[in-house]
C-alpha cells in the first residue's frame, strides 16, 4: 500500500495551483460565464503550453505519457479553481475515448491537435430522455454509400458550440438488448446539418443541445465497430465519472477552505462565529466529508488506473462526491450568512458547481442502483 | 498511489480470516450469547495469545510481535468482520499495556507486561467518573500519601468488567491545588484489594458489563504508580499511539451488510423479494457506500501510522463516523425487517440469529464510549481546521 502521492504528482498539484491562481481568478470566471464561447483562448493556449491537454497522450502523439492517475491530480486542482472552459470535454471525454478506441490513423489526426491545444473535442451522448443508459440512445445513424447519415437530437452536450470534433453515440441497429447497436463517430464540427445551441443551465457550463439533420459521416469517422460501441462508452463513462469526482472533491475542498477562513475572521456577539460549536460542527462535519471522499475518489482513480473492475467503486466515489460537494457548499453558505446568497460571493459559484456535478454521468440515485446491482440485489 | 497489499499482507490475511472462520462459529456465538455475554471471552483470548496475535502489536522485547500497522490494521479488519470477542483483553492489549510498556519501571514491565500476552489478566479502566465524563481531565477521586503507600478514596463509574477484572488502571488525583491536567496520577491496582466494591449497572439489553467501582481508602503501594507523580494524564495520552485505524467498525458493518443483503434476496414481502423493492435497494446501495468510504478512511489513519505520522484528526474522524454508522446501519436493518427486527436473539422467529435489535442497542453506547462524537467533531475543529475556542 502506498497512499501517497509521487513526488512528480506533487509537482503537478502545486505548479497547477499556482498558474491557476494567477492565470484564472474569479473575475475571469465570471467574465467566461456570461461569455458565448466559454472559455478563454489565451488561457487555453496558455494550458496547452504547460502540457495539460496531452498530459495523458503518449509521447508518440505529442503528450507527456502520463497516467490516468495523474490526471486525476489535475483535475482536482482544476475543481478547486473552477476553471470553466472545454478540458473536461476534450481531454476526458475526448481524447481518452480516442485512445481507447481509435484506429492507427484516427489517432494519428487527432491526438496531436489535442495535446496542442489546436483541437476542442465534444462527447454528444446524452438526449432528451436524459438517461447514462444505452436505452436512452435513439440517434439514429445510417448507412449510405461511403458515409452514415445521422438524424436525431443530443442534449446537455458540453462545449458542442466551439467544438471542432464532436464525438456523436448513435443507434444503428434497435433490439431486445438496448447496449446492442450503438455505434461511435467522430463528426467534424460545422458539418452541414449540425445545429447547436447553448442551454442555459445552473453551472453556466455551455451545454447544448445539438441536432443531427441528415448530418453525413464518412464511414472512416466511426470510432470502433459498427453496433459494438456501447462497451467503449460504459469504459469513458467510467473514467470521467471519477474524472468528475476528482473535480467536485477539489471544488469541495475550495468551498470548505473559504468557510473555515471565514469564520475566523467574522465577528458577532464580540467573538469569531468559529468560536461557536454549531459552526464548529458544521465545519466538522464538512471537513469530514471532504476528506473521506478524497480517499474513496483516489480509490476509484487507482482502481480505473490500474484497469481493474471498478463499476462498484466509482459508483461508490460518485455517490459519495455528490452529496459532499452539496452539503459542503450548502453549509458554506449557511456559514456565510446573507453576502453567501449573492451574485458576487464566490461561494455561489461552487454550490451552483456542485449541483452541474451532481447530476453529470449520474446523481446520487442512479449511483446508488448501480451500487445496488453490483450487490447482486 | 497504490492501494493494494502486498503478497505476503494478503497471506496473513487469509491466515487470520481462516482461523476466526473456523473458531467464530454460529455455535461459538451462541454459547457465548448464552451466557449473556457481548464481547468477553476469555478462553478466545488465550487461543489469540497462542497464535501470537493478542499483543501482536507490542515490540517483541516485551512479549510482542512486533507487528507493523498494516498487519495490526489487517488483523483488526478480520476481527471485526467476524465479530471476534475482544473484551478480555482489550483494556489490557491495547491501553494499559502500551502505558506501561512507554511509561512504565523495568519491574512494572516484568511483572505486569507477560500476563498480558500469555492472555491471563483481565483488566478494567478507572477513568470516567459521575462528574468526569467528556471533561475527563476535572476527575475527583483522590490519592493522598501515606507513608510507602497511596490511599485511594472516591467513585469511578462505566468501569467496564470491573466485576471480572483482576486489575484496574485507574487515574486519581494527587495535586488538587494544580491546574486540572497536571495533578492527575495513573495506579495500577489489584482488584482483590480492601476497600473497593463493585456496584452492577445494568445496559438496556439487561447485560451487566457497566460498574459503578467505590474505593474507601484503598492502600496502594508506591511502585504501583506509573509514570511521575501528577503526570498522570500524560501517561494515559500515550496509547493514541497504537494502532487507531478504526477499521473494526465498517469490518463489522460489511458482514452486517452482506447478512442484510442475503435477507433482502431471501425475504418476500407482498410477493415481492424484498431485493427489489426500490427503497431497500436505495438504502442497502448507500451503506454499501458509507461502508466503503469508512473502510478507506480507516485505512488511511493506519496509512498515516505506518509512516510515523499521528493522525490527530483522522483517528477521531474514523472513530466518529465508524460508530455513528454502526449505529445507522443496524437502525436501518431494524427497519427493513419490520416487525422482525423487534425480536430478541432467543426467539425462535429472530433472523439473522436475533442480532439486529441486540446490535442497535449496543451501538448506541459506541458513539459515547472512548469520546463521544461532539468530543471528536470539537477536536476536529480545533485541531484539524485552527477554529477558535469557544
Amino acid at each position: 500500500m502506498d497512499l501517497d502521492f509521487t513526488q512528480e504528482q506533487e509537482m503537478l498539484r502545486t505548479s497547477a495551483r499556482d498558474f491557476l491562481t494567477t492565470e484564472c481568478p474569479k473575475t475571469l470566471v465570471r467574465e467566461l460565464e456570461e461569455s458565448e464561447k466559454g472559455y478563454s483562448p489565451e488561457l487555453w493556449k496558455k494550458m496547452a503550453e504547460l502540457g495539460w491537454m496531452g498530459l495523458v497522450i503518449p509521447e508518440e502523439y505529442g503528450g507527456m505519457g502520463m497516467q490516468f492517475f495523474d490526471l486525476i491530480v489535475l483535475l482536482e486542482e482544476m475543481g478547486r479553481n473552477i476553471v470553466p472552459g472545454p478540458f473536461f470535454s476534450t481531454v476526458v471525454l475526448g481524447a481518452l475515448l480516442i485512445l481507447n478506441a481509435g484506429s492507427g490513423e484516427q489517432k494519428k489526426e487527432l491526438l496531436p491537435k489535442i495535446a496542442n491545444g489546436e483541437a476542442i473535442l465534444a462527447l454528444a451522448l446524452t438526449e432528451p430522455t436524459a438517461t447514462y443508459e444505452a436505452s436512452g440512445i435513439k440517434l439514429k445513424a445510417v448507412a449510405k454509400g461511403d458515409s452514415f447519415v445521422l438524424n436525431g437530437s443530443k442534449l446537455f452536450v458540453e462545449n458542442a458550440h466551439i467544438a471542432d470534433y464532436i464525438i456523436c453515440v448513435t443507434r444503428t441497429k434497435e433490439g431486445a438488448n438496448p447496449e446492442d447497436g450503438i455505434t461511435l463517430f467522430i463528426v467534424e464540427g460545422g458539418t452541414p446539418g449540425l445545429k447547436c445551441e447553448v442551454v442555459p443551465t445552473i453551472g453556466l457550463d455551455k451545454q447544448c443541445e445539438v441536432i443531427f439533420d441528415n448530418v453525413k459521416v464518412p464511414k472512416k469517422n466511426m470510432l470502433g465497430k459498427l453496433d459494438k460501441g456501447w462497451p467503449l462508452v460504459a469504459r469513458t463513462l467510467e473514467q470521467a465519472t471519477v474524472a468528475k469526482c476528482a473535480e467536485m472533491i477539489g471544488g469541495a475542498q475550495a468551498a470548505l477552505d473559504m468557510s473555515v477562513n471565514y469564520a475566523k475572521e467574522r465577528v458577532q456577539y464580540g467573538r469569531p462565529i468559529g468560536a461557536f460549536q454549531a459552526i464548529q460542527f458544521y465545519l466538522a462535519d464538512m471537513w469530514m466529508k471532504v476528506d473521506m471522499g478524497k480517499n474513496i475518489v483516489y480509490e476509484a482513480a487507482w482502481t480505473v488506473s490500474e484497469g481493474l473492475p471498478a463499476t462498484e467503486k466509482v459508483a461508490i466515489a460518485k455517490g459519495w462526491a455528490n452529496e459532499a460537494y452539496k452539503f459542503v457548499t450548502e453549509r458554506g453558505v449557511q456559514i456565510h450568512g446573507a453576502i453567501g446568497t449573492t451574485r458576487d460571493h464566490d461561494m455561489g459559484l461552487y454550490f451552483r458547481r456542485a449541483w452541474a456535478g451532481d447530476v453529470a454521468f449520474g446523481n446520487t440515485e442512479f449511483q446508488r442502483e448501480m451500487v445496488a446491482r453490483h450487490l447482486g440485489l | 498511489m497504490d492501494f493494494s497489499f502486498t503478497a505476503e499482507e494478503e497471506r496473513f490475511r487469509a491466515e487470520v480470516s481462516a482461523f476466526l472462520k473456523k473458531e467464530i462459529t454460529d455455535e461459538f456465538l451462541r454459547d457465548f450469547e448464552a451466557r449473556g455475554e457481548f464481547d468477553f471471552c476469555p478462553e478466545f483470548t488465550k487461543k489469540l495469545a497462542q497464535k501470537g496475535w493478542l499483543a501482536m502489536a507490542w515490540p517483541k522485547e516485551y512479549g510482542g510481535g512486533g507487528a507493523t500497522i498494516m498487519q495490526q490494521l489487517i488483523f483488526s479488519e478480520e476481527a471485526g468482520y467476524f465479530g471476534a470477542p475482544t473484551g478480555a483483553h482489550r483494556q489490557g492489549t491495547n491501553l494499559v499495556g502500551p502505558a506501561i510498556i512507554a511509561r512504565g519501571t523495568e519491574e512494572q514491565k516484568k511483572r505486569f507486561l507477560p500476563p498480558i500476552t500469555r492472555g491471563e489478566v483481565v483488566w478494567c479502566q478507572g477513568f470516567s467518573e459521575p462528574n468526569a465524563g467528556s471533561d475527563l481531565a476535572s476527575l475527583q477521586c483522590r490519592a493522598v500519601e501515606d507513608g510507602d503507600d497511596y490511599l485511594i478514596t472516591g467513585q469511578k463509574v462505566w468501569t467496564t468488567n470491573a466485576h471480572r477484572a483482576h486489575w484496574c488502571h485507574l487515574l486519581t488525583r494527587t495535586d488538587p491545588e494544580a491546574p486540572k491536567h497536571r495533578g492527575i496520577s495513573y495506579f495500577l491496582i489489584d482488584m482483590k484489594s480492601p476497600g473497593i466494591e463493585v456496584r452492577p449497572l445494568i445496559n438496556m439489553l439487561a447485560s451487566h458489563d457497566f460498574n459503578e467501582v467505590f474505593f474507601d481508602g484503598v492502600r496502594v503501594p508506591r511502585e504501583n504508580m506509573l509514570g511521575e507523580k501528577n503526570q498522570g494524564w500524560y501517561v494515559s495520552q500515550v496509547t493514541l499511539m497504537g494502532e487507531r485505524s478504526g477499521i473494526a467498525f465498517p469490518a463489522m458493518c460489511r458482514r452486517l451488510l452482506e447478512r442484510l443483503i442475503q435477507f433482502a434476496k431471501e425475504t418476500k414481502r407482498n410477493g415481492e423479494p424484498l431485493a427489489h423493492d426500490p427503497i431497500v435497494r436505495r438504502k442497502l446501495a448507500d451503506a454499501a457506500v458509507q461502508v466503503e468510504v469508512n473502510r478507506m478512511l480507516a485505512y488511511r489513519v493506519a496509512w498515516m501510522q505506518h509512516k510515523g505520522l499521528l493522525p490527530m484528526v483522522e483517528a477521531p474522524a474514523s472513530k466518529l463516523m465508524g460508530s455513528e454508522l454502526m449505529k445507522w446501519l443496524t437502525a436501518l436493518a431494524m427497519e427493513i425487517m419490520g416487525l422482525y427486527g423487534q425480536l430478541q436473539q432467543v426467539s425462535k422467529f429472530a433472523p439473522l440469529r436475533g442480532q439486529i435489535a441486540r446490535m442497535h442497542m449496543y451501538s448506541l453506547g459506541m458513539t459515547i464510549a472512548m469520546g463521544t462524537s461532539e468530543i471528536m467533531k470539537n477536536i476536529i475543529a480545533l485541531r484539524g481546521l485552527g477554529l477558535p475556542r469557544g
